[in-house]
């Protein structure tokens, strides 16, 4: 198609309306000149000859009649190696070359490469005359610790692609040509390490999307224990401001048993973003002993970035999960925070003067938040190998109400729901996941009959502690207030985490497996106590001896003293063990 | 390109609209006496949303554009001056043209930032001693009507360890304005303040230009190497005017009336706060009033996403509870090795104290250690938290342990033992 060009006919905050001559495509990328600088947008409606776009920059000192270059592509980033341990914004515009190219300002209208210009070592894995599918791999080049797999472009046509010429192993430039490809009909295309991909389409170059069923190990008992999230799964984690949304994705990111994280800060603060980027180099991951940031991306498109590209943002960030996905490796997705992108959705919406929905969000809210997780899965690609892309988003709700339309839409399409609770992170008890209000349907590293028996401790002694408020302490039976106390023994122990002692921030699944079945032990137990003053003293003297085992590590001597301390003191006092 | 139209099409609240070409989205113009900028333009229709309020324009007035968008004048002969929300003085003073800066610039390159590590002193041992206010900081106090808000606020600008003060004031009544200008003047914290006021009697336009002014002049003293601190009042003043602008120009209402952007716009005001790798620093504390004292109200409940933490002024005196610097663990454990420790013990005792109050209010028996406690938060609440309190945070500390020693013995305030045996007052000891 011949790229088209096009006037401004009218401005309305970020939206740009255009009269256009020839053929255009709906979200294709278009230019506005402004003197000489070139502002991006996307085309997001069409009317006769005037399209509606969405421009991803300040729109300040456009003027009717300023010239527009449509581009005759969808708004696409680009996919290669080198994406990992970069800081892009909403577009993959990478931040540390802008800053050197601008200084301390975001410049409007300067676009850079995002892949970095470098030369990498490739290893042909086909040969002259096999033949390729989109999303198969001719390729390979070390990229950190991982296998970067070199493929064929996912937007080619799905047909059989033969392989013409292929460079021997050596080094080559991202951007030289290191095959060509003829399809059926004699087309022929060269191909370098790059391409592009339109970011609001699902990859699709797989065999069979699996269940997941696999849990995603996050090191964090209250969610592997009770609220798992499953690799391919989604979780969201509404929560009102100060309930710990953001310390709590930091610390998924930092130990989730994952290859890749990608952190998507879609509209937060910029302060936080900073400190992910000054702190993840210095961290190691424990997996594989490297840096943190070498496994990472991070897409950052903070509050005060122009709201147009904070939607574009998260399909950014979705595209280069599945990018990885395609190479067999285990990808999680956090953004922080969807509501932002949902709230970016409706300022537009507003300006295109659309009928609003609930509380003025677009009645296409739902449908849109519901393609964005549905891309996320575990797949078997076509050589055999599994991979997966799992998405956590928060969600910050006005006034802390989940009953808000970005909240409720976002919990009707994902497998887990981590509800941040106010009264917790008053309370000080973190991580603030409210245990009884938040639900998994995946399944967890604890058998779940045991898992549920546990929870019913917590129902009932929340039901007693709400007793007691009415009819205090003096009118409750010894046995509920036993119950009670178990209850909060759970809580105390297992549930809350100390993301600053070093050894509790990050605990294993076989340590939480361990402590689980001792916890179980006491949960189901009857004990022979006889007054409340005494039960008191019991669970305090077992919550210490808990918790000083939980900071203490595993090779540590004091592990198993402290373990036997716990077991003799719960023998001590217990009549009846089930 | 100073072409004159006189054709006024309509005016709608604050909003004209004229026949007009080759004009730009943002544009400052002259209508009649007044300034008004562009906020959309379609086609040949320019809409303008004038500074003074339209009242009283004339279909046939002059509009005249000036090509250029709104600009501050900067430079040291800002010191000690007073403006209003289209940038001409308040004060008497002559008018300042020269070296014009663009307001709602950039936002600043978040690889560019840099973790921030230096504390403001404010003399205020709630401030200090609790919840430290840090360089490039974005606090908001949220208050209620008729607290002593603007107080604080002046109290701060004077004692404030900081190069620069800028005030920007939204709403204010005129009787604040001045309890400002004399307070500083007195203090003579007036010479390193600069003032951008709009009172509740002028144009309400004005007021959605404060916040920018105040940010856009902080920033470039942050870039010259200044510290800078910006106080913002009354920012839910500021969100009510943006929500007039909104409704005039027909925008569909997102929550109770306001904007779908509310959100951005608060966010890319406060995100104005930054540290200046080399440079120096722009922190702002902005007063925001809560409507019939209701956090979940859009405005308080925005700036609580958007804010490193939240400050709540509540009768007369900063809650220890609920109020929260985010920033605070980055700069507390650099102070003196007590700071932290003592802190959190001094809270938990009032928070125990907050208990026994509460049973004997219900008319339960007071034990022993009850009475200890009453008279600690008795003694906490005159000598530390009342606003009154000017102190430097080690002293402040220092009257922390005094205020325990009074009240306790060393073992019954759950502190650890070395740094009781270290800070412990000792002439009481004995």
């Amino acid at each position: 198609m011949a790229n088209s060009i096009g006037h401004v006919a009218g401005v309305n905050g970020n939206l740009v309306t255009v009269n256009f001559e020839g053929a255009i495509l709906k979200n294709e990328v278009a230019y506005v000149l402004v003197g000489d600088t070139k502002l991006k947008g996307e085309v997001i409606r069409i009317n006769g000859s005037k399209a509606s776009m969405q421009v991803y920059e300040m729109t300040n000192g456009i003027q009717v009649g300023d010239k527009v270059e449509f581009t005759g592509e969808l708004m696409s980033v680009e996919l290669g190696p080198g994406l990992l341990t970069q800081i892009y914004d909403g577009l993959q515009n990478p931040l540390p070359s802008l800053a050197e190219n601008c200084g301390f300002f975001l410049q409007r209208g300067v676009y850079l490469d995002p892949i970095p210009n470098k030369d990498w070592e490739f290893t042909p894995v086909a040969k002259v005359g096999d033949t390729l599918r989109p999303g198969d791999t001719f390729g390979t080049v070390p990229e950190g610790i991982f296998e970067h797999r070199i493929m064929l472009p996912f937007g080619f046509d799905e047909t059989d692609w033969k392989i013409v010429s292929i460079a021997e192993k050596g080094t080559y430039n991202v951007r030289d040509t290191v095959a060509t490809v003829v399809s059926p009909k004699g087309e022929e295309k060269k191909l370098t390490m790059v391409f592009s991909w339109p970011v609001k389409k699902a990859v699709k170059c797989y065999d069979q999307r699996l269940r997941p069923d696999e849990t995603l190990v996050t090191k964090i008992r209250i969610i592997d224990t009770f609220l798992p999230v499953a690799k391919g799964g989604t979780f969201c984690t509404p929560g009102p401001f100060g309930a710990g949304k953001t310390v709590l994705q930091h610390m998924e990111s930092r130990n989730s048993d994952v290859d890749i994280v990608i952190i998507a800060a879609c509209g937060e603060r910029a302060g936080e973003v900073v400190e992910i980027l000054k702190e993840f180099p210095e961290l190691l991951d424990p997996k594989t002993g490297r840096s943190l940031m070498e496994r990472t991306i991070i897409i950052c498109n903070t509050s005060s970035m122009p709201v147009a590209a904070r939607e574009a943002s998260v399909y950014t960030a979705i595209t280069m999960a599945e990018y990885y996905r395609q190479m067999g490796l285990n990808v999680l997705l956090l953004a922080d925070s969807t509501s932002r992108w949902a709230q970016a959705m409706r300022e537009m919406s507003g300006r295109l003067e659309e009928i609003p929905g609930e509380e003025a969000f677009p009645a296409y809210l739902e449908s849109l938040i519901a393609a964005f997780y549905e891309r996320a899965g575990k797949v078997r690609l076509r050589d055999g190998k599994i991979g997966s892309v799992t998405i956590g988003g928060t969600v910050s709700p006005a006034g802390g109400n989940f009953d808000e339309p970005v909240t409720q839409a976002t919990l009707k399409v994902v497998g887990a729901f981590h509800g941040l609770s106010r009264e917790r992170s008053d309370a000080r008890k973190y991580p603030a996941i409210h245990p009884l209000d938040s639900w998994s349907k995946y399944k967890g590293i604890i058998d779940s009959e045991r898992v549920e028996a546990a929870r019913e401790v917590l129902f009932k002694s929340n039901e007693v502690n709400q007793m007691m408020k009415v009819i205090g302490e003096e009118g409750t039976t010894v046995d509920d207030y036993i119950e009670y106390q178990k209850g909060e023994l759970l809580d105390a122990v297992y549930l809350q985490q100390n993301s600053f002692d070093p050894v509790d921030a990050a605990v294993v699944p076989e340590r939480q497996q361990e402590e689980f079945n001792l916890l179980y032990r006491i949960l189901m137990a009857k004990f022979n106590i006889e007054t409340k003053k005494d039960v008191r003293a019991f669970f305090n003297q077992l919550r210490q001896k808990f918790l000083d085992w939980n900071s203490v590590l595993a090779t540590d001597e004091r592990y198993e003293k402290y373990k036997s301390e716990i077991t003799e003191l719960f023998l001590s006092k217990v009549s009846e063990e089930v | 390109m100073n072409k004159v139209y006189t054709k006024i099409e309509s005016i709608v609240g604050n909003v004209i609209t004229v026949r007009a070409e080759g004009v730009r989205y943002n544009d400052l113009a002259m209508v009649g006496k007044s300034y008004a900028n562009v906020i959309k333009l379609d086609g040949d229709l320019v809409s303008l949303q004038v500074f003074a309020g339209a009242q009283g324009v004339s279909t046939n007035d002059t509009v005249r554009f000036l090509g250029v968008p709104m600009r501050v004048s900067f430079s040291e002969n800002l010191m000690g001056r007073v403006f209003d929300g289209s940038g001409k003085p308040r004060d008497n003073g002559p008018e300042l043209n020269e070296n014009l800066i663009e307001i709602g610039g950039p936002s600043v390159n978040p690889a560019k930032r840099i973790v921030p590590k230096n504390l403001i002193r404010t003399g205020i041992p709630m401030i200090d001693v609790f919840n430290t206010l840090v360089e490039s900081q974005k606090l908001p106090i949220f208050s209620v009507s008729g607290e002593p808000y603007n107080e604080l606020l002046a109290r701060i600008a004077m004692q404030a360890e900081v190069d620069l003060i800028i005030l920007g004031g939204m709403g204010l009544k005129y009787d604040d304005y001045l309890f400002f200008r004399d307070t500083l003047e007195k203090s003579g914290a007036m010479s390193r303040t600069i003032m951008f006021i709009h009172t509740a009697s002028d144009p309400t336009v004005e007021c959605t230009m404060i916040p920018d002014m105040s940010l856009a002049v902080g920033e470039r003293f942050a870039l010259e190497g200044r510290k800078v601190l910006v106080l913002l009042t009354d920012m839910t003043n500021y969100a009510d005017a943006m929500k007039e602008t909104a409704i005039t120009m027909e925008q569909v209402p997102a929550n109770r009336g306001y904007p779908g952007d509310l959100y951005s716009s608060l966010a890319s005001r406060y995100e104005k706060a930054v540290d200046f790798e080399g440079a120096g620093s722009l922190t702002i504390l902005a007063v925001t009033t809560m409507p019939g004292d209701d956090v979940t109200h859009p405005v308080p409940d925005n700036t609580g996403y958007i804010t490193e933490g939240q400050y709540y002024l509540k009768n007369g005196h900063i809650e220890p509870f609920g109020s929260l610097s985010r920033l605070k663990q980055n700069v507390n454990k650099d102070t003196r090795n007590d700071h932290r420790a003592l802190m959190d013990g001094l809270i938990k005792l009032y928070s125990a104290y907050k208990e026994s109050l509460e049973k004997k209010s219900m008319g339960f028996n007071m034990t022993e250690w009850d009475d200890k406690l009453l008279k600690y938060g008795q003694l906490f609440e005159s000598e530390l938290m009342d606003l009154k309190v000017n102190i430097p945070l080690e002293e402040a500390l220092d009257l922390g342990w005094k205020i325990l020693a009074e009240c306790f013995e060393p073992n019954e305030t759950g502190l650890r033992s070395e740094l009781i045996a270290q800070r412990w007052p000792k002439k009481l000891e004995a």
